[in-house]
């Protein structure tokens, strides 16, 4: 048996985001439900979000990302041969929503699956996407983390409602670039904690979703620096060498908590919570491409990135911004 | 080695500072954390994290709803560290 030839490294070509057009503040969800702008603004961090129309779906919206990352790559899309999307809001089960994407962007006949890791689901698809290039199963791989979260949210929880909402984020993965051949996406270190399942739920498809906030709060600002740390230590990229710090936008409180632990005093530290709520696996590539849009982040430099939430799952990478 | 009530205020005066930004010599026994220091709920989580990491006591969710004042936290992390 022969074996495909990989490539020595992966790197992030560009990214894409979308949003939807809708605008929710806090004001129009305090007539709804019983809570305040300053309350949700200290609490959460969240001064508004973004709500996807009831028949936008997460495909439209994982097409609109990853159109826009393809077109920032200069690939073609004849040049993608997978494509994963991460999500935990898919429209059905079957058929997956990869495919569909895929189709509808001219890619075709690529690998194409979705990938269930909740809010960690865009660092575990990097992960698959870097490996794969790495081994030689693809080439150029396209990584979408896209929700329509306000679709499994109860309008009348105040404890979640205020928090969740919809959008995509995407990236171009593809092999090293020569001469010098040097990694753009490091080790990971990736995690499950099946034991505390229910913190954050959806138990069925009559559910809506529930999370018991002050327990998340807890974990995440005690089990998840080492985790960032680590990802650090592997990559060979101490803390204080990185430019930006890009955790999944669950919480600000939670971001400012990790951020102050992990010891990261140049690194710009994401904060696109503020604009866009907890949009699950499309916070952090919609986060990430919204920072290099507005010229934040500087090409070439370290970032570190780490998603968490329901399941519990966790991964962390550091990469090269593109 | 028991800590003395003394020294168990003096290192909450700290995590306080620390988590919540509030000046050490504000955190006083008879102090309200929610209504007279202006701590919330995800402070208060942090601060009990804070607190096991340097008083070696672990301060579970479900007791910290009833620590209201600071003296509640000084007596419970006495107890809790007498008991261990």
């Amino acid at each position: 048996m022969r074996l495909t030839e990989g490539s020595p490294g992966a790197r992030i070509l560009a990214f894409g985001d979308y949003q939807p057009a809708r605008v929710l503040t806090n004001d129009e969800l305090a007539v709804t439900v019983d809570t305040t702008d300053e309350w949700i603004r200290s609490r959460v961090g969240i001064a508004s979000r973004r709500i996807a129309a009831p028949d936008e779906t997460v495909a439209d919206m994982a097409v609109a990302a990853a159109g826009k990352a393809l077109a920032g790559s200069g690939l073609s899309p004849a040049d993608i041969d997978l494509v994963i999307v991460a999500t935990c809001t898919p429209e059905a089960p079957i058929p997956n929503t990869a495919a569909t994407v895929a189709r509808r962007l001219g890619i075709a006949a690529p690998g194409a699956y979705d990938l269930n890791a909740a809010c960690a689901g865009f660092c575990y698809a990097l992960a698959n996407a870097s490996d794969a290039v790495r081994a030689g199963s693809a080439r150029h791989v396209l990584v979408i983390g896209a929700e329509k979260l306000s679709q499994w949210v109860d309008w009348t929880d105040r404890s979640t409602c205020i928090i969740f909402a919809d959008g995509a984020g995407a990236a171009v993965v593809g092999p090293v670039a020569e001469p010098d051949s040097a990694p753009g996406i490091g080790p990971v270190v990736w995690g499950s904690a099946g034991e505390m399942a229910d913190l954050i739920a959806i138990k069925d498809r009559n559910s809506f979703i529930v999370q018991e906030g002050q327990a998340v709060f807890r974990w995440a600002t005690t089990a998840l620096h080492p985790v960032a740390r680590k990802a650090c230590e592997l990559a060979g990229v101490d803390p204080t060498e990185l430019a930006a710090f890009v955790p999944h936008q669950a919480n600000l409180r939670i971001i400012e908590a990790i951020a102050r632990k992990l010891g990261a005093p140049q690194a710009k530290v994401a904060n696109d919570i503020v604009t866009a709520g907890n949009t699950s696996s499309a916070s952090i590539p919609m986060a990430l491409s919204r920072m290099i849009e507005r010229g934040e982040i500087p090409s070439g430099a370290p970032a570190l990135l780490i998603g968490f939430g329901a399941g519990i799952c966790y991964a962390a990478q550091v990469i090269t911004l593109p | 080695m028991a800590m003395t009530e003394e020294e168990i205020l003096a290192g909450l005066g700290e995590i306080v500072d620390e988590v919540a930004g509030v000046p050490a010599d504000q955190v006083t026994p008879e102090k309200t954390f929610i209504d007279d220091l202006d701590i919330d709920s995800l402070s208060m989580v942090e601060i009990a994290v804070a607190a096991q990491d340097k008083f070696g006591v672990e301060i579970p969710d479900d007791q910290l709803k009833d620590l209201k004042t600071v003296q509640d936290v000084v007596d419970y992390v006495r107890r809790s560290a007498v008991s261990a």
